[in-house]
């Protein structure tokens, strides 16, 4: 026998299952019960930098839309900073939940472009969204990211992309822009199945 | 700075995303294998809540939907304390829940389960853990529902619990237990998970100690998110 090292296991997951919002989003559960519901805002009023509107859709191994599915967004502000890690704009929690709309899932991101992050061995990260993708049927909530499909020679450097070794599954976190507009798909699984991380 | 790495997440003691027992994992599982990456910025920092974000009565879920007396059902309370995996409280950060009222029944407009809605019961709370970790929830115990997997399969009584920590790589969705329920054993949502000990780990005990004497009875739950590496000797690459 040895010593025992004593470490906690983490709590293991469970899937959200088919009323996360409720819990998450109960207005979109059809009720009204907290003051203020939380992750509806990601910017604040006082938000720098260009306003975008990123669309998308969740589908699953079947090419069906993933309409009950829950999305977090983590972002830094235009300047590259997240919150709790520098100065930024008051209000700005970089921090939304979003749903898509139960009939057609169709989800909408309002939000700031953010600015480029210093990522590991002071290598630049390209402007990207963290997403957290929660639903019935999803065992652990998966993570991915969302580049901006005007950003090519940021993209192109990105230490993250540039970890996919298929070349062509970066494409899967790349939105095609148009103006201030992205859209962005999210493949849960097929082709081509979107890349997720173990973070 | 970037702040301190995190813990490798055992994905052997989590489920695994393909669990075709619960049958609508088949569809919504990543088949390639997930990369993985090495903290930055963006995965080891995460959103902070504050008291203003808040009600008081947001953690009490008797009172905060109640229209007219109180929700039908057995009253308990439910505490415990988010720890990360060197056993530190996790303080300040939001857990929020949800869950079905008495009778199994949601409420939710795609519910459509036979047990009636509770014109008292919203079935949703949300607090901040305090300096040490701890929270406190009053509800009443959900009831066991049925599902469309197998024709027959029966949730155990369950409350959904969300939690952020730190970081956005610790963020957590689970599910708390009811010790003593013979459903845990069936149910294919929980199977999906591995290892016995870690269904154990979401086994609220119950908490005589906790209770409220005369009034309502108490079940503890502890949670863990992933823990923060140490810094000592570590190798720092510049910028990093
Ligand atoms: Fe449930």
């Amino acid at each position: 026998m040895v010593q025992s090292l004593h470490y906690l296991k983490e709590s293991a997951s469970q899937t959200a299952g088919p009323y996360v919002h409720i819990g998450l989003a109960p207005g979109d559960a059809g009720f009204d019960i907290y003051r203020r519901e939380l992750g509806r805002d990601i910017t604040g009023p006082n938000a720098q930098g260009t306003r975008i509107t990123v669309t998308g859709t969740v589908t699953d191994g079947t090419g069906a839309p993933v309409k009950d599915v829950l999305i977090e967004v983590w972002q830094a502000n235009a300047a590259g900073v997240y919150p709790g890690a520098g100065e930024v704009e008051e209000g700005f929690r970089g921090w939304g939940r979003v749903i898509p709309d139960f009939d057609t899932g169709v989800f909408e991101v309002k939000t700031v472009k953010p600015g480029a992050v210093m990522g590991r061995n002071g290598r630049l990260m390209a402007p990207h969204l963290n997403l957290w993708l929660v639903a019935r049927g999803i065992n652990v909530g998966l993570n991915t990211r969302m580049y901006f499909g005007d950003e090519a020679a940021a993209n192109a450097a990105d230490p993250v992309l540039g970890l996919i070794e298929q070349a062509h599954r970066r494409q899967t976190l790349v939105a095609l822009a148009d103006g201030n507009r992205y859209h962005f798909d999210i493949r849960l699984q097929g082709d081509p199945e979107t890349v997720f991380f173990d973070v | 700075m970037t702040p301190a790495e995190l813990y490798q997440r055992n994905r052997e003691w989590h489920p695994p995303a393909y669990a075709p027992d619960y049958k609508t994992s088949v569809a919504r599982s990543p088949r390639n294998a997930l990369l993985s990456l090495q903290g930055s910025m963006s995965e080891l920092t995460g959103p902070t809540f504050g008291h203003n974000d808040i009600d008081p009565l947001d953690n009490d879920l008797i009172r905060n939907y109640a229209q007219s007396g109180d929700p039908i059902g057995e009253r308990i309370i439910v505490h415990g304390r988010v720890l990360d995996e060197n056993a530190r409280p996790v303080p300040n950060t939001l857990v929020e829940i949800w869950q079905a009222n008495a009778g199994g029944r949601y409420r939710h407009k795609k519910d459509t389960y036979l047990a009636p809605i509770d014109p008292s019961f919203g079935g949703c709370g949300r607090t901040l853990t305090d300096a040490d970790g701890q929270y406190v929830f009053r509800t009443v115990k959900p009831g066991a529902y049925p599902w469309r997997n197998w024709v027959n399969n029966w949730r155990p009584a369950h409350i959904h619990v969300s939690v952020f920590g730190a970081a956005f790589a610790q963020r957590l969705i689970t599910q708390m237990y009811f010790e003593g329920d013979p459903l845990i054993a069936k149910c294919p949502i929980v199977q999906t998970i591995p290892d016995k000990r870690a269904v154990d780990q979401l086994v609220a005990a119950l908490d005589l100690n906790a209770t409220v004497p005369l009034d309502s009875i108490a079940y503890k739950f502890d949670i863990v998110l992933r823990g923060h590496r140490s810094t000592f000797f570590e190798n720092r690459p510049e910028g990093n």
